[in-house]
């Protein structure tokens, strides 16, 4: 089974790449960019059939490594191909 | 006393700190990441580096390699423990400290002297050195910015954790002479326990007067 994970930045965590990259982009014409967040996404492929199951050893990967708590914030998913 | 330092894949530090230490009188061992005992020591020196290439996060990988159940045991049981840059990284990973390191806010690699004031000199990292002394040390970090909720920062100004805060060379925490954009200045903290000891600037570089300094050597002449 294929899982997507994304972590992203605290709403209340600073991200001065993500305002690098909206002012980048601002300059090249694209206006009206209200926030931009950056964040980082993760495709992982299980041996697992269960989806409730592999969902939960996706976030415990999260818990356990691919997220810093402190400052990030994690979504998982199930991918349907 | 007695240390180790540990060597992860991509430390680069590791030489020189061996070599600062044992100038000092500090036995020390090298301990290779996958190594699963550490020899007996008083002191764990995590060094400054690029562990794992800065991989999904500075230090995460690293925390979790064979040799920091060790080091948490080691640190657990009241063993000191000290993170130099990367190795910092690699403790706020760990949880053995509290809060994280993120980008520096210019979002530039900062590779230079600073000066910074010891705002706490009863630790067994900084009792050589007076309170409120100003120490001249290189960083050199692209993620050195400390950020802890506010909460957490009021908890360790109120137990005296923060032992290092960037500063002028007249010694003021200004805005101006934080190079990284750190809440408080902050350069380096202690853990409640006062056992383990993060700092991103590199007391190793300043610790020959060939290099240019010897303020780092009060680091190293606290060990004891």
């Amino acid at each position: 089974m294929k899982l997507q994970v994304i972590v992203t930045l605290k709403r209340d965590v600073l991200d001065p790449q993500g305002s690098a990259i909206k002012s980048s982009l601002s300059n090249m014409g694209f206006k009206n960019i209200e926030s931009l967040r950056q964040g980082k996404t993760f495709e992982i492929i299980v041996k697992e059939k269960d989806e409730k199951v592999a969902l939960s050893k996706a976030k415990d990967m999260c818990e356990k490594l691919l997220a810093n708590l402190t400052i990030e914030d994690y979504s998982v998913k199930a991918i349907k191909e | 006393m007695k240390a180790s330092v540990i060597i992860f894949p991509g430390s680069n530090c590791d030489r020189d700190i061996k070599i600062s230490l044992e100038k000092f009188g500090i036995k020390t061992s090298m301990v290779w990441h996958a190594d699963t005992k550490l020899p007996k020591s008083d002191l764990i020196v995590l060094p400054g580096g690029f562990s794992y290439g800065d991989y999904l996060r500075c230090g995460s990988i690293a925390s979790k390699s064979r040799i920091m159940k060790e080091v948490i045991t080691h640190s657990k049981k009241g063993g000191l423990v000290m993170g130099i840059c990367n190795g910092f990284q690699v403790l706020v990973e760990t949880q053995l400290l509290p809060g994280v390191l993120i980008r520096n806010i210019n979002l530039k690699f900062i590779c230079k002297n600073i000066t910074v004031k010891v705002t706490n000199n009863k630790t067994n990292f900084t009792s050589q050195t007076y309170r409120n002394s100003i120490l001249e040390i290189p960083i050199a970090h692209n993620e050195g910015n400390y950020f802890a909720k506010k909460d957490l920062i009021s908890e360790l100004e109120d137990n005296n954790q923060i032992v290092l805060q960037y500063c002028d060379t007249a010694g003021n925490v200004t805005e101006q002479c934080n190079p990284n954009g750190s809440i408080k200045n902050i350069a380096g903290i202690i853990n409640k326990k006062g056992n383990v000891f993060g700092l991103m600037p590199h007391p190793e570089r300043a610790s020959d007067k060939l290099l240019g300094g010897m303020d780092g050597s009060m680091i190293f002449k606290s060990l004891k």
